[in-house]
């Protein structure tokens, strides 16, 4: 290999988020597990760091006894990030923010989300402007889940976005990157990490996430949904692994037409 | 007095802190955050929080989410 093509490679940085450099590059949510066990045998297999909550009314009719998910997802031993999931206005996401640091004894690092309706799930990005900012305001680091419009993307890193995390597809579709195109410019403008967050099914569309160059995945779905979630968990760890590995390596080009690969010379017939 | 808890309405006595919710609704030591009225009343000020008639009041925990 040439000193030119090596310096055409992409730069393997590591993925920092709120100043902690992260060695795994899969987020992943605690939502839709069969129970907490299954929870947490899933997330060690996946090899996350990094791990979504949501924040909702304790049951008044529950049993006080029962585990509680930060007792088995321990704030000492992963980084917790807090959603908006269930939010539709820029006020709700702003209320839950601040009671996600309340009961994290101040941690501020967020993953900001306004839903804009509910077949779709579909980002309202309108209402996200307006909560990131205000948020900002308030001292939170806000990961901020969004459409995959590049322009909209920008916006939001110059607002002060520490992190850039467009939908491949709806949430729970499991539909995969539907928009490979865009994806990769907002990869190719940011300079704060991109992650996908929501789309991914399977192994493969993971892969294809990290072969764009973004710096991470979030999903929930595609593991707790596998018949075997704890299987899944970890051939996505390999697929976010090998994806990651794919793009520093730099694909060859794509050709319309074949190249033979054994030589031509010194055949005998 | 009346006050609403997540939504439902519950009796307290006439004094009663945030701290007396809390114990009431059997959840003492457990990772939770209190709003009153919407705004955030820090684990710190529970003992000495005192709800009023009326007050909305939300207990939230962490729970599983994507």
């Amino acid at each position: 290999m040439t000193e030119t093509s090596k310096l055409q490679l992409p730069e393997d940085r590591s993925l920092e988020i709120a100043g902690r450099v992260y060695q795994s590059r899969l987020l992943v949510g605690t939502g839709k597990y069969r129970d907490l066990m299954e929870t947490g045998h899933a997330i060690e297999a996946s090899g996350a760091e990094i791990v979504t909550v949501a924040v909702r009314r304790t049951n008044l009719g529950q049993n006080p006894d029962e585990p509680n998910l930060l007792d088995v997802i321990s704030p000492e031993r992963y980084t917790i990030l807090p959603n908006t999931a269930g939010c539709y206005t820029a006020k709700d996401a702003v209320r839950t923010c601040k009671l996600a640091r309340e009961l994290l004894n101040g941690h501020d690092l967020v993953k900001l989300e306004v839903l804009g309706e509910e077949k779709t799930l579909y980002p309202n990005m309108t209402e996200t402007l307006v909560a990131a900012e205000e948020l900002i305001r308030d001292g939170f680091k806000v990961m901020v889940y969004c459409s995959d419009d590049p322009l909209l993307a920008k916006r939001l890193e110059e607002m002060g976005c520490i992190a850039i995390m467009p939908l491949g597809a709806p949430i729970g579709s499991g539909l995969g990157i539907q928009n490979r195109y865009n994806i990769r410019l907002i990869v190719e403008n940011a300079s704060v990490p991109v992650l996908v967050d929501a789309g991914v099914g399977t192994a493969s569309d993971a892969t294809i996430a990290m072969e764009l160059g973004c710096d991470g995945v979030l999903m929930n779905t595609a593991i707790a949904q596998a018949k075997d979630p704890i299987k899944m968990a970890n051939a996505m760890r390999l697929a976010i692994e090998a994806g990651r590995e794919a793009y520093l390596a730099g694909r060859m080009p794509k050709k319309l037409y074949a190249s033979a690969s054994s030589p031509i010379d010194g055949t005998f017939f | 007095m009346q006050v609403q808890v997540n939504g439902d309405a519950m009796e307290l006595p006439a004094g009663a802190t945030i701290a007396t919710l809390i114990d009431k609704m059997a959840l003492g030591g457990k990772r939770l955050a209190v709003e009153v009225n919407e705004d955030i009343v820090p684990r710190s000020r529970h003992p000495e929080f005192t709800l009023n008639d009326g007050d909305r009041v939300e207990v939230v925990h962490a729970i599983g989410g994507g």
